[in-house]
C-alpha cells in the first residue's frame, strides 16, 4: 500500500507544482446553439425531444447506457410527454431481466413503464470490451458532466473532421475537432437520413445532433421547465414581499429621528 | 442587558419564568439595545443565521434519501433529482446555500476587518466567529464528497493527502482518516456522520458567539462606545429585525437566482461524473470559496511548507485582535488602514482568482506575490500602521457630533449620514 500513496504523493506534487500542460490541449470552443431551453423562460421544444428519443434509441442506445431514467419519465410534464399508450409501447419494445421467480430463476419479460431504461450492456466492463476498451459513458446526466453542457455535445456529434496532415490515429480512434485532444473513440455514427422521423422531418445530420441533444439536456435536467416556471413566481413573490417589507421599514423608522 | 428588570404579567409566566427565565431571555432579545446606525453591512449576521437553519432543515430532509455508500450515492443524488418530490429543489437549495453562506461569511467577516469589530472587547466574539469559520469550511468539504463524483472523490484524496505531510505519523494520520488505505467507502461513511454532526457544533458555536456578543453590544460604523440605552440605540424589534429582514429578502433573491435559473453555475461539471479511482480529472479545483487558501498552498514548492502556510492564513486570524495596534476601531477614522483594506480585499480577490488557475507561470508569481502581501499585511502592516497612523478625529457619540480634538465639527454629522 506503500506505492499506492507513493503515486497519489506523486500526483499531489503533480497538481501542486505544474504546469497543467492540460491546458493546453487542442481543442475548438463549442459552437453556441440559439436552444429554446436557455435562459430564465426556457422550455423544451416537444417535438425535438421525441425526435431525440427516437435518435438515443436507434443510435445511441445501442453502446450508452441512461440508467437513472424510468419509461415513465417519457409521459412527464416537462419531458417528450409521450402519450401513456405510447409510454407503455415503448416500455414493451425492450426486454427486462426480472426475478428470481419462485423457482429462483431470473426471467424476460416485457418492459413496465415503471422499468428503468435497459442498459445495452451488462456491466461497465463488459461495455468497454465492446467498445475497443472505452466505456461509452452513461448519458442520464451526461450535459451537465461536460464543460459547454448541450452547446458542447451538439458540437462533438457535428465535429468529426479527416485528421490535419501530420496526425495520426490509432486504430478505433477518431478526429473531432471539438473533444478535448482532438481525439475520440466513438466513431461518428451520424449520417443523413439515418432515421426516418415518425412528423416527417428531415433528418439531416444536423437536425439529429440538435434533436438528440435536446434529449439529454431534458434527461439531465428533467426538472427544468417546473423550475423556471416556479423560479419566475419565487422571484415575483419576493420582489413584491421586499417592496412591502422597505415600506414598512421606512414606517417604522421614521419614528426615530434616524435615518435607516 | 439585566439593566432593567423584566416582570411576567401573568402568575402563570412567573411561575414558569421563576423556574427557567426563558422569557426575561425574549425579553432581553426584543429590547436589546442597538446602535442606531448600523449599516447594511451589519445584516449579515442575520442572513448567515438563515443560512445556517437552511442548510440543517434541507440537509436533514437530504439525508432521508441519500445512502452513504461509495456504490450508491451517486445513485442516490439521482434518484433525489428525479423521483423525491421537490428534491431537485431541495438539493439544489443546499448546494447553492452552502456558496451563499460563505458568500455571507466573507462579507461579515470584512465587516469586522473595516469596522474594527475584533477589537478590544470583543476579542471572543471574533475567535468563536473564526472556529464558525472553520467548521464551515470542513463542513462543506465534507458535504462536497458525498455525492461521490469525481470532484467529490479526487478533492477527498487531495485533501486529506494534505495530512500526510506532517513528518513521521503523516502516512498514518492519513490511513486513520481513511480508515482505509485510499479513499473509500469507510471515508465516504465517515464523512457523511461527520458532515451531519458539524453544522450543530456550529449552531452551539453561534449560541456562543451571539452570547459574547450581547456581552459588550454591537460595535457600529463610529466604531466608538456608546451608553445602553441611550440615545444612540434602538430596541432590537422591532427596528433591527425588519431592516435584518428587509436585507434577507434581497439576499434571498439572489439566492433563488442561482437556485432556478443557474444552479449548477459555482459547481463543477466533473462531479456529475460518477467517481472513479482509475481516472485523475486534468484539473482539479476546490469550491470557490477556498479558492484562496488554495491558491497559498499551491505558491509553496514544498508540501509541508504549503500545508503549514495554508493553515496558518487562517490561525493568524485568531491573534488578529493583538496584531492590530491601532486604538481607533473603525477604519472610516483610519486614512492609511482604510487603504490596507483594500488593498488586502484585492489580495484574497486575485488570491481566489490564480487558486483556480493552474499553478505555472504568472499565476504561480502572483500566488506567491499574493501570499506574501496576504501575510506582510498582518504581520507587518497591523502593528506598525496602528502605531504611526494619525487618525481622524472620533465623535463622542452618535447622536452628538461632537468632536474631540478641534477638527470640524461637521465631520461627525457627515459621517453619520454617510453611515
Amino acid at each position: 500500500m506503500k506505492k499506492f500513496n507513493i503515486i497519489i504523493y506523486k500526483i499531489i506534487i503533480t497538481l501542486l507544482l505544474t504546469t497543467g500542460s492540460l491546458n493546453s490541449a487542442e481543442m475548438t470552443d463549442p459552437i453556441k446553439v440559439d436552444w429554446s431551453f436557455k435562459g430564465i423562460t426556457g422550455t423544451f421544444d416537444r417535438a425535438s425531444l421525441q425526435r431525440g428519443f427516437q435518435v438515443y434509441k436507434e443510435v445511441c442506445s445501442s453502446c450508452h447506457s441512461m440508467q437513472y431514467l424510468s419509461y415513465r419519465n417519457l409521459g412527464e410534464p416537462g419531458g417528450p410527454e409521450f402519450t401513456e399508450a405510447e409510454v407503455k409501447a415503448i416500455a414493451a419494445s425492450f426486454e427486462v431481466t426480472d426475478g428470481p421467480d419462485n423457482q429462483g430463476e431470473m426471467f424476460t419479460r416485457p418492459g413496465r413503464p415503471s422499468d428503468m431504461f435497459v442498459s445495452p450492456h451488462p456491466n461497465k466492463e463488459a461495455a468497454a470490451a465492446a467498445n475497443g476498451g472505452a466505456y461509452p459513458p452513461d448519458m442520464s446526466v451526461l450535459v451537465k458532466a461536460r464543460k459547454g453542457g448541450a452547446n458542447y455535445i451538439y458540437s462533438v456529434l457535428v465535429g468529426y473532421e479527416d485528421p490535419p496532415p501530420g496526425v495520426t490515429l490509432d486504430d478505433g480512434v477518431y478526429y473531432n475537432k471539438y473533444m478535448i485532444g482532438n481525439k475520440i473513440k466513438m466513431p461518428n455514427n451520424l449520417m443523413d437520413g439515418l432515421v426516418e422521423y415518425a412528423d416527417g422531418t428531415e433528418s439531416t445530420v444536423d437536425q439529429m445532433a440538435k434533436d438528440v441533444t435536446t434529449f439529454l439536456a431534458w434527461a439531465a435536467e428533467p426538472e427544468l421547465e417546473e423550475r423556471h416556471k416556479t423560479g419566475v413566481k419565487v422571484i415575483i413573490y419576493l420582489v413584491l414581499l421586499t417592496i412591502l417589507v422597505y415600506l414598512s421599514m421606512k414606517k417604522i423608522w421614521s419614528r426615530i429621528d434616524s435615518e435607516v | 442587558m439585566s439593566e432593567h428588570e423584566y416582570v411576567p404579567k401573568s402568575k402563570a409566566a412567573k411561575w414558569f419564568n421563576d423556574r427557567l427565565p426563558l422569557l426575561t431571555l425574549g425579553a432581553h432579545l426584543t429590547d436589546y439595545p442597538t446602535p442606531k446606525n448600523l449599516n447594511y453591512w451589519w445584516t449579515f449576521g442575520g442572513i448567515l443565521t438563515f443560512c445556517l437553519i437552511t442548510q440543517i432543515v434541507t440537509g436533514i430532509v437530504l439525508a432521508m434519501h441519500y445512502v452513504a455508500h461509495a456504490d450508491l450515492a451517486f445513485g442516490s443524488v439521482e434518484h433525489i433529482m428525479r423521483n423525491v418530490n421537490y428534491g431537485w429543489l431541495i438539493r439544489y437549495i443546499h448546494s447553492n446555500g452552502a456558496s451563499m453562506f460563505f458568500l455571507a461569511v466573507y462579507i461579515h467577516i470584512f465587516r469586522s476587518l473595516f469596522y474594527g469589530s475584533y477589537k478590544s472587547p470583543r476579542e471572543i466574539i471574533w475567535i468563536l466567529g473564526l472556529l464558525i469559520y472553520l467548521l464551515m469550511m470542513a463542513a462543506a468539504f465534507l458535504g462536497y464528497v458525498l455525492p461521490w463524483g469525481q470532484m467529490s472523490f479526487w478533492g477527498a484524496t487531495v485533501i486529506t493527502n494534505l495530512f500526510s505531510a506532517i513528518p513521521l505519523v503523516g502516512e498514518s494520520i492519513t490511513t486513520w482518516l481513511w480508515g482505509a488505505y485510499s479513499v473509500d467507502n469507510p471515508t465516504l461513511n465517515r464523512f457523511f456522520s461527520l458532515h451531519y454532526l458539524f453544522p450543530f457544533l456550529i449552531l452551539g458555536l453561534v449560541v456562543l458567539h451571539i452570547w459574547a456578543l450581547h456581552i459588550p453590544g454591537n460595535n457600529n460604523p463610529v466604531g466608538i462606545d456608546i451608553k445602553k440605552p441611550s440615545k444612540d440605540t434602538v430596541p432590537f424589534h422591532p427596528y433591527i429585525t425588519i431592516k435584518d429582514a428587509f436585507a434577507l429578502l434581497m439576499f434571498m433573491i439572489i439566492f433563488a437566482g442561482f437556485v432556478f435559473f443557474s444552479p449548477n453555475i459555482l459547481g463543477h461539471s466533473d462531479n456529475y461524473i460518477p467517481a472513479n479511482p482509475l481516472v485523475t480529472p486534468a484539473h482539479i479545483v476546490p469550491e470557490w470559496y477556498l479558492l484562496p487558501f488554495y491558491a497559498i498552498l499551491r505558491s509553496v514548492p514544498d508540501k509541508l511548507g504549503g500545508v503549514i502556510l495554508m493553515f496558518s492564513a487562517i490561525f493568524i486570524l485568531f491573534v488578529l485582535p493583538w496584531l492590530d495596534t491601532s486604538k481607533v476601531r473603525s477604519a472610516v477614522f483610519r486614512p492609511i488602514y482604510r487603504q490596507f483594506f483594500w488593498i488586502l480585499v484585492i489580495d484574497v480577490l486575485m488570491l481566489g482568482y490564480v487558486g483556480a488557475m493552474p499553478a505555472e507561470g504568472i499565476y504561480l508569481v502572483l500566488a506567491r506575490v499574493g501570499t506574501i502581501y496576504y501575510f506582510l499585511h498582518f504581520i507587518v502592516v497591523l502593528p506598525v500602521v496602528g502605531l504611526l497612523e494619525k487618525t481622524d478625529p472620533i465623535p463622542m457619540s452618535i447622536s452628538e457630533p461632537v468632536i474631540t480634538g478641534g477638527a470640524e465639527p461637521s465631520l461627525a454629522r457627515k459621517l453619520n449620514e454617510k453611515v
